[in-house]
């Protein structure tokens, strides 16, 4: 069987739909399509996986048209892995340029890690280094990128279990890099720092403080889980099946106050709730991005 | 430095993920030196879940047949001897049925590879692109004397599945959570898997019709495809099959071959 996208895609020009500011959306997941068209258009944006509509036809991407004809849409590449060391992938290229061109997604982003090495593909966000190798290659995967879908990609930062003993740079140095050099935007994952600050024993508001939040165009908040390491402390699972922590509430609160209203994802990929749980979730994100604002506004109109 | 060495991190990573009997690669740790064993098995359990859930995905009929105890060792098995080759995950488990022959614990269940056959079809069925299917009226317009000659587009959902079991029905009994009663696996039969709009079918092919279709499928005009199904079925029902295929959503369209 074929893979391809719809054949003409390559033919469909490229073009930005509207910026969509600081509103909550949620993932779109199939068993909800009901539920949202019954409810009819809503403030908000839906965001998928990417590789789920990467088939050539069928009912996949009959939901995707239904869900984009009313609100606008978040690409979120899951598999392109742009942290590995070998080449991109030509043909998943082409698939995700072909989706962005026949979708019109308000976001396209992709993730800082990698999942394909040699000829096997391992479906789950591995770690890198943080070295001026790796920074090199990873600039370089970016542009290819950008390249493809002619706009800026933005770049979600990585929950890890690990670190590499080869390290030169911090995560925060690494990214900041990797936006200066290639233009790219940034998808900051608050449950993603909050995750890796408690595995790594570092400060997630130190993180948060060194992270550029003037390249950031859009924010995830999701649920994690659990376990412990070897001596027995606390190790946290990036589970995305669980509403989202205290905790990361309260950082959202802080980054958005700093960075003012983007676009702001519910994350939720397995143990799916029903679809009136899940807006919840999006409703109390809307809640803190409306706050903000109107403290925002009220600032600006102090100030003049 | 040569900056394949300074890139060498992807090729220490990747060989525990799928052999549980390796430790956690050197080149990682845990924070202020401390050990990166359970840390590392993370992603090896992130790995080997995802991977037998995709199966698990794509073969819940085998899944339900065999119960998920069964099914999640038997397709730990195969993630570890053949990881995915895409990132499109929708395409995995190609090699699955065939494992499931060789699998010696399934060996009393001679009719699971060719039910995971018939689902690793529906599925290319539900990815396949859309395609207005051909009319019976098209059929039609074309004179009699002509109709020998016509070679039928094959629909590109279509897909022909054969069995020595009674592979439709048990997978038909399967697919969902209704009771099954006893089934008869010993009468061979063949399906017929097709997408006319967005929802995939699986039908039960006459006698002949997996012959008739597939020689029709690859481009043969009708004489020759119905010779075949007359050689293989003595019984073969000419009318009744071109009339179900083109029901089924099929083909999308006709030509007229070289007569």
């Amino acid at each position: 069987m074929t893979t391809a996208i719809v054949p003409e895609a390559s033919a469909v020009p490229l073009r930005y739909s509207a910026p969509i500011g600081g509103v909550a959306g949620t993932s779109f997941k199939p068993e909800h399509l009901q539920a949202i068209l019954s409810t009819g258009r809503q403030c908000g944006f839906f965001e998928v996986h990417a590789e789920n509509y990467m088939g050539a036809g069928g009912p996949p991407h009959r939901a995707l048209e239904a869900i984009r004809r009313d609100h606008p849409l978040s690409l979120h590449g899951v598999c392109m892995s742009i942290g590995g060391p070998q080449p991109l992938d030509k043909a998943h290229l082409a698939r995700f340029r072909g989706l962005v061109a026949r979708y019109q997604p308000a976001l396209v982003s992709e993730h800082l890690a990698w999942s394909t090495h040699e000829t096997s593909f391992f479906n789950d966000l591995l770690p890198l280094p943080y070295t001026e190798a790796t920074l090199a290659r990873v600039c370089d995967h970016i542009d290819q990128v950008q390249d493809a879908i002619r706009r800026p990609l933005l770049l979600e930062n990585p929950s890890t279990y690990v670190a590499f003993r080869e390290s030169s740079m911090s995560e925060t140095d690494f990214i900041r890099a990797i936006a200066e050099r290639t233009g790219c935007g940034l998808l900051l994952d608050i449950n993603n720092v909050f995750v890796s600050a408690t595995n790594h024993g570092f400060s997630a508001l130190e993180y948060l403080a060194e992270f550029p939040l003037a390249h950031v165009g859009e924010i995830h908040l999701a649920g994690h889980a659990e376990q412990a390491d070897d001596e027995g402390d606390l190790l946290l699972i990036d589970s995305h099946d669980g509403p989202v922590a205290d905790a990361v509430w309260k950082l959202f609160e802080i980054v958005i106050r700093r960075r003012g209203g983007v676009p702001t994802l519910i994350e939720w990929d397995s143990k799916i709730p029903d679809w009136p749980v899940l807006q919840a979730e999006a409703a109390a994100a809307q809640a803190i991005l409306d706050r903000c604002n109107q403290t925002a506004t009220a600032g600006d109109r102090h100030a003049t | 430095m040569p900056p394949e060495q300074d890139l060498s991190f992807a090729a220490a990573f990747t060989p525990g993920l799928l052999d549980p009997t390796r430790a956690a690669p050197a080149i990682v740790a845990g924070p202020n030196g401390k050990a990166a064993g359970k840390r590392y098995a993370v992603y090896r359990n992130n790995v080997t879940v995802s991977l037998i859930d995709a199966l698990a995905a794509i073969y819940p009929a085998v899944q339900r047949i065999t119960g998920p105890d069964f099914f999640r060792a038997m397709a730990r098995f195969h993630i570890r001897s053949s990881p995915p080759t895409s990132p499109l995950l929708f395409e995995y488990g190609r090699e699955f049925a065939d494992f499931i022959t060789r699998y010696e614990y399934a060996q009393t269940m001679p009719w699971l590879a060719d039910v995971a056959r018939i689902e690793r079809a529906w599925l290319d069925a539900y990815h396949a692109q859309d395609a207005a299917p051909l009319s019976a009226a098209a059929l039609a317009a074309f004179a009699s004397e002509r109709l020998a000659d016509l070679v039928f587009i094959a629909h590109p959902a279509l897909r022909i599945v054969r069995s020595s079991f009674s592979a439709v029905t048990i997978f038909a009994a399967n697919r969902d959570d209704a009771p099954v009663g006893r089934i008869d696996a010993s009468t061979p039969e063949d399906a017929l898997i097709t997408r006319p709009e967005f929802d995939v079918m699986v039908r039960r092919l006459p006698p002949g019709g997996a012959v008739f279709a597939e020689r029709l499928a690859s481009g043969e005009p009708l004489r020759g495809a119905a010779a075949s199904a007359l050689d293989a079925c003595p019984d073969f029902d000419l009318a009744s099959n071109i009339t179900g295929l083109i029901e089924a959503g099929a083909f999308t369209s006709l030509a007229l071959g070289d007569a």
